[in-house]
């Protein structure tokens, strides 16, 4: 992550969400710069996932829109790891589209498997792999993505006591250093200065 | 290119899938039951072997198809591409690439032992040979962009079988018919439907793999 932590943001103006022929919420205007984080809550199926796809333009907004400047790294239930692969590999090859010049950042990396837990589970095809140790996983790719906007869907979803807090650091870091972070989840996600956007209260 | 050195990695080798071993060897399979099914007629053999040959080219390319879109949907890696600005156009052409070489030149090389078990003359061989060459790119395209369509489907791998017969068929008449004129124009006229479906493959497999995302 390059820049100054002003040039990073997402405004969404006056969005809603249609799921068939159900209006999930409507009128969600919310602004965040970059070391910002917000937390949107709601009880399952009330459109967190469906506001994160639209953030990531993965989905169309039935009303209004959203304009993000930065670049969008995305955490969700898929890891989007070969389940052939062994874990390294398949890392490996988010690595390589993602920073193909990368020569210092070898340490770097070996650093940040090593902080999740990971580095014994290199030659694990990833298939093998429990839940929790997938999502730390899809942190891994998400980390080396060095995206300035995280878009965590349900992140702490599988993960044991012990890795909850990591995640919870490792986005408390990426505010700190400038990024953003949207994170939908109905658990608890403790960090410093995170506001919460309650979904019900758009509730169509 | 990345994309294309990941494919290559899963099509050709493929692990558990079986990758570019398994449709050689039902092509194979096809073209040694043949002889065991119509009796030892060498004039006979030597007379159908060609279109054999294609029809087992055919079913040998149908084989692969439900694991080449579907799993890259499921596991959300179209997501990823689409968040790092790759078009699901890009990742499709490079599919039907990859496809293709995992299955085109095998396919070819598997022929020769297959001519030889039918009895086919050089000239037929050769006709058949270039005809692969013609038509087997058009039939990658053609998977890839039925794979795309299915993906996400109940049944879908069934449903894509049934779906590229149909649509392979101007391939085959063309491919196979040059077999009896032994002219130019039926392989030229192979290539043609080939490209036609290769130019159409990204545009309509991309948005097939867009509309699946809902």
């Amino acid at each position: 992550m390059q820049g100054a932590s002003g040039t990073y943001s997402v405004t969404a103006t006056d969005l809603a969400c249609r799921r068939g022929d159900r209006v999930l919420f409507a009128g969600l205007s919310f602004t965040l710069h970059g070391t910002e984080a917000l937390q949107v809550a709601g009880t399952n199926g009330i459109g967190k996932s469906s506001l994160l796809r639209i953030v990531a333009g993965l989905a169309p907004a039935f009303e209004g829109g959203c304009t993000v400047q930065g670049t969008i790294g995305l955490l969700d239930e898929k890891p989007a790891l070969d389940p052939a692969l062994p874990l390294g590999r398949a890392l490996a090859f988010w690595q390589a589209l993602d920073c193909p010049a990368l020569e210092g950042g070898a340490a770097d990396t070996a650093a940040q498997l090593e902080r999740l837990g990971l580095s014994g589970l290199l030659d694990v095809p990833v298939r093998y792999l429990s839940t929790g140790q997938k999502k730390r996983a899809a942190f891994a790719r998400l980390l080396s993505q060095k995206a300035a906007i995280w878009l965590l869907d349900e992140p702490l979803n599988g993960l044991d006591g012990q890795a909850v807090e990591l995640a919870e650091t490792l986005t408390a870091e990426h505010c700190a250093a400038g990024g953003i972070a949207l994170v939908a989840s109905h658990q608890a996600f403790r960090m410093p200065n995170l506001r919460t956007l309650e979904l019900s209260r758009y509730a169509a | 290119m990345t994309l294309l050195r990941r494919d290559l990695a899963r099509l050709l080798l493929g692990g558990r899938g079986g990758g570019a071993l398994l449709p050689v060897l039902f092509f194979l399979s096809v073209a040694m039951l043949y002889p065991f099914a119509v009796g030892p007629d060498a004039p006979l053999l030597a007379k159908t072997g060609g279109g054999v040959i294609w029809v087992a080219a055919l079913l040998a390319a149908i084989l692969p198809l439900d694991r080449l879109v579907e799993p890259d949907i499921e596991q959300g890696l179209f997501d990823q591409w689409a968040l790092r600005g790759i078009s699901e156009e890009l990742v499709i052409a490079v599919r039907v690439l990859a496809h293709w070489i995992s299955f085109g030149p095998p396919l070819m090389l598997a022929a020769l032992p297959a001519a030889a078990l039918l009895g086919l003359d050089g000239q037929t061989v050769r006709v058949v040979e270039i005809g692969l060459l013609a038509g087997t790119p058009g039939l990658a395209a053609l998977g890839v962009t039925v794979a795309a369509l299915t993906s996400g489907l109940r049944g879908g791998a069934a449903l894509a079988g049934l779906l590229v017969i149909p649509m392979a068929v101007p391939v085959l008449i063309f491919g196979a018919g040059s077999l009896g004129t032994g002219g130019e124009s039926g392989l030229a006229l192979t290539a043609a439907a080939s490209l036609v479906l290769i130019a159409i493959a990204p545009f309509a497999g991309g948005a097939a793999v867009r509309a699946s995302r809902g």
